[in-house]
């Protein structure tokens, strides 16, 4: 079964404990720099946004990496860096239309989401169930149905006083897909 | 490990900043974040210097755990000596600051003498200069922190800032980070504007590591499991917020009201949790937006909070109709409560501009309601006030005096002054509700009979952060107490406070302690540093914080007789709830707790207790 990183953006409380599973299981430190997941507070309007590379199906990155450093792991679906291949050119970082590639200027490489081998770290951290890991074709099916029961086993949310609605600004409109619309990746 | 092993110390008066190691020796026996720095603090001051000279020291620092994965772990506190009590003073905040220096590589920044003129640290791992604030001077906390980060054209640039208020020298200006953020008390941020030093923007990105990986994932992971099961800290908080308690101390009898005159307030519920989550009839929206976490923290109790935009105080200024830090207990009861104001919005305005301008809300609530007493018995008139009407429950009141203090003009200068130098300016010392010049927050002391000796004995003035007994006299944790006995009292103030230094000096956050005991911190602390940390070696280097911060305030001038209570509280009765007829019986728990303390009965440390601590 392909599984997809979902994440729900009304739930996140901006606590950054996925920032910091993500930056100790792969850099074996504690530093939200690090991470490849990151969360954006939109501080004015109270909320809080986690996102991370989508694995697309047909990859920018992928297709623009003139080295072929980044392939699929056939388990997963990820589009994985190979550190080995990777030159730093930092061509992805600007073919990726969510800016979810980034450079690391300690390594001289650039940094993405490789679903952790399949059992996403971010995942596990996320005390209120903002950021799930299901099964792939569920992908955006609660959405067309507001109010109808979510297929997601999503976990106890602590609050329900959260706020719907989306979000305007910050650039986001003009993305293919913006972050703060539940979006699955996979 | 967990600690980084280096400090930064910025001397103002030269300009100069310098790396130093850490004094792991110290470590060892204060831990870290409060104890530790205020060992550093009464090594390196004269205890009796005026708190607003160059003579000061103030000191930024973390704990072992900030910046680590373990729940709440983001804590950072300002300690020196404080400029409305002249005693230590520690001050603690959330946010992301202090994960932000622990990731810069530095434990803490000690500030020593004073700047020329005014300069902000910009600190990004081995980069350390103080720059030119010049073009931030005389702005707001918000707009230093939006212009600091454009300036250096980074947006994840962690900011701790003052503000007007600050530079004016307010005696309860805090220092606030992450815009809504505050090391809140004692007058922190008078301290940081005398030093001419506007603010601390921070980039850290060197990393963090602990020990030994494995067992601190292990511990950490049941400290969650711990907090996400409890009532109080997996349902409680996140829910409704420190705001749940507004109804609940209310009914009690304990919710101070008109500075102390009366000990419930009529309009309780609608300054509620309950009233900031329900749908208002102008825009269908509630007051609350949404609740929010602090770095690393797991129970999310942040309160953000939007003003109905048809509301006097903002409809005619879109800056205010944002979404911004919302109103916790302390600060609804002290705008609310403790001045008589009902007025929901009102408070919320009140609180975004002691935000905006770094005003404790708890201080400057509660010398407002003195001031407002003053006003009703004619002490103070409109001529005062700049024809503004100091009456009790007046929400115009509330909101002018709270821009106006925020930039220390107009009556807000005398306001800023803290109620102790302004009841005694009035000729009306007993009016201030304070001890050690800090004045008390939400809880009446008459209906929670430990809070008295909590507050009495607070080595910061009036706190309830450094031994709530709330949890066990009115929540039942870890055992239910009757708050309306003195008896047993001693101790379990004592219990607290030793408990309590240990929590704030391991970089975690207070409230993890209504579902974590310090067996649930030790594993933690221990997995994460070395030292061997267990429970009962907690609970000696809490208690030999206790002293140290003692010794502080003894050597400061401080004695017995500043281990008391105002005359209110000592004499006059509360009017009406369970604790009616009830006084605080002070005089009853203080020998004791002196006798618990291994202290002499003029309140000293015995030389055994001295010798017993390694002090």
């Amino acid at each position: 079964m392909m599984m997809a990183l979902h994440i729900d953006p009304k739930k996140c409380t901006g606590c950054l404990q996925c920032e910091l599973a993500c930056s100790y299981d792969n850099e074996g430190v504690f530093n939200p720099a690090k991470s490849r997941i990151k969360v954006f507070n939109f501080h004015d309007e109270g909320r809080f946004v986690p996102y991370t590379c989508t694995q697309c199906a047909e990859a920018w990155c992928q297709q623009a990496c003139p080295v072929d450093a980044i392939s699929v792991d056939a388990k997963t679906g990820a589009k994985v860096v190979s550190d080995s291949l990777c030159v730093g050119c930092k061509v992805c970082t600007i073919a990726c239309p969510f800016g979810t590639v980034n450079y690391n200027a300690s390594t001289g490489k650039v940094l993405k989401c490789d679903l952790c081998g399949g059992d996403p770290e971010c995942a596990k951290a996320c005390p209120t169930g903002a950021i799930t890991y299901v099964d792939a074709n569920w992908t955006g099916l609660e959405r067309c149905a507001p109010g109808r029961q979510k297929p997601t086993p999503a976990r106890a949310q602590p609050t329900d006083l959260g706020q719907g609605g989306h979000h305007h600004g910050m650039g986001w409109k003009n993305s293919p897909r913006r972050p703060d619309q539940g979006h699955v990746q996979g | 490990m967990a600690w980084a092993g280096k400090i930064l110390r910025v001397d103002l008066t030269k300009g100069t900043c310098k790396d130093e190691p850490l004094r792991m020796d110290w470590a060892k026996l204060y831990l870290g974040q409060r104890g530790l720095a205020t060992k550093y603090l009464a090594e390196e001051i004269d205890p009796k210097v005026d708190p607003l000279s160059p003579g000061n020291k103030l000191i930024m620092t973390t704990g072992p755990l900030t910046g680590t994965n373990a729940s709440t772990a983001g804590r950072y506190s300002v300690v020196t000596k404080g400029a409305l009590t002249g005693a230590i003073a520690c001050s603690n905040s959330g946010g992301f600051f202090g994960n932000e220096m622990k990731n810069a590589g530095y434990d803490m920044i000690i500030f020593e003498g004073r700047s020329a003129k005014p300069v902000y640290l910009y600190l990004s791992n081995d980069v350390a200069k103080l720059m030119d604030a010049a073009e931030f001077w005389g702005k707001s906390v918000w707009d230093t922190e939006e212009g600091i980060k454009a300036k250096h054209q980074d947006p994840l640039i962690r900011v701790a800032s003052i503000g007007v208020s600050g530079e004016k020298g307010v005696r309860f200006a805090c220092v606030v980070n992450d815009m809504h953020r505050a090391a809140g008390r004692s007058g922190v941020g008078a301290v940081m504007g005398s030093k001419n030093l506007k603010a601390v923007a921070i980039r850290g990105t060197v990393g963090i590591k602990v020990r030994d990986f494995k067992a601190f994932q292990a511990a950490v992971a049941k400290g969650k499991k711990v907090l996400a099961d409890n009532a109080v800290t997996g349902q409680g908080l996140p829910k409704y917020g420190t705001q749940v308690l507004m109804n609940v101390i209310n009914e009690v009898g304990a919710l101070p009201t008109r500075n102390h005159r009366d000990s419930q307030f009529e309009d309780a519920n609608n300054i509620s949790a309950e009233a900031m989550a329900a749908k208002r009839p102008t825009d269908g929206k509630a007051n609350l937006v949404t609740n929010a976490a602090c770095f690393a923290c797991t129970i999310a109790c942040g309160r953000v909070s939007q003003i109905d935009r048809t509301h006097y105080t903002v409809a005619e200024r879109p800056k205010y109709q944002i979404a911004s830090g919302g109103l916790e207990y302390e600060a609804a009861w002290a705008l609310g409560a403790a001045t008589g104001v009902g007025d929901l919005d009102a408070l919320t305005f009140a609180n975004f501009v002691c935000n905006e301008q770094g005003l404790d809300p708890i201080s400057f609530g509660a010398t407002l309601g003195a001031a407002m007493e003053l006003y009703d018995m004619g002490v103070i008139t409109s001529k005062d006030t700049g024809g503004i009407e100091l009456k009790f429950g007046n929400p115009k009141a509330l909101t002018e005096m709270a821009e106006l203090t925020g930039r220390g003009e107009g009556f807000g200068a005398v306001l800023g002054m803290g109620s102790k130098l302004m009841c005694e300016k009035y000729g009306k010392p007993e009016l201030a509700m304070a001890v050690k010049g800090q004045e008390f927050p939400a809880y009446d002391s008459r209906g929670i009979q430990g809070m008295g000796l909590t507050y009495a004995t607070s080595n910061r003035g009036a706190c309830h952060l450094r031994s709530y007994t709330v949890a066990s006299e009115i929540l039942g944790i870890p055992e239910k107490t009757d708050p309306l006995k003195a008896e047993g009292k001693a101790g379990l103030v004592k219990a607290f406070q030793d408990a309590t230094a240990a929590f704030d000096s391991a970089g975690i956050c207070i409230f993890t302690s209504f579902a974590w005991t310090l067996d649930v911190v030790a594993p933690q602390l221990d997995a994460a540093c070395e030292g061997g940390w267990t429970t009962q070696k907690l609970l000696e280097v809490g208690e030999r914080i206790w002293n140290l911060e003692r010794q502080f305030n003894l050597k400061a001038g401080f004695t017995a007789k500043d281990d008391t209570l105002p005359p209110r509280l000592l004499k006059e009765a509360a009017k009406s709830g369970p604790a009616k007829g009830l006084v605080n019986q002070l005089g009853q728990m203080l020998p004791e707790y002196y006798q618990l303390r291994g202290w002499t009965k003029d309140g000293v440390p015995s030389n055994e207790t001295i010798k017993r601590l390694a002090l």
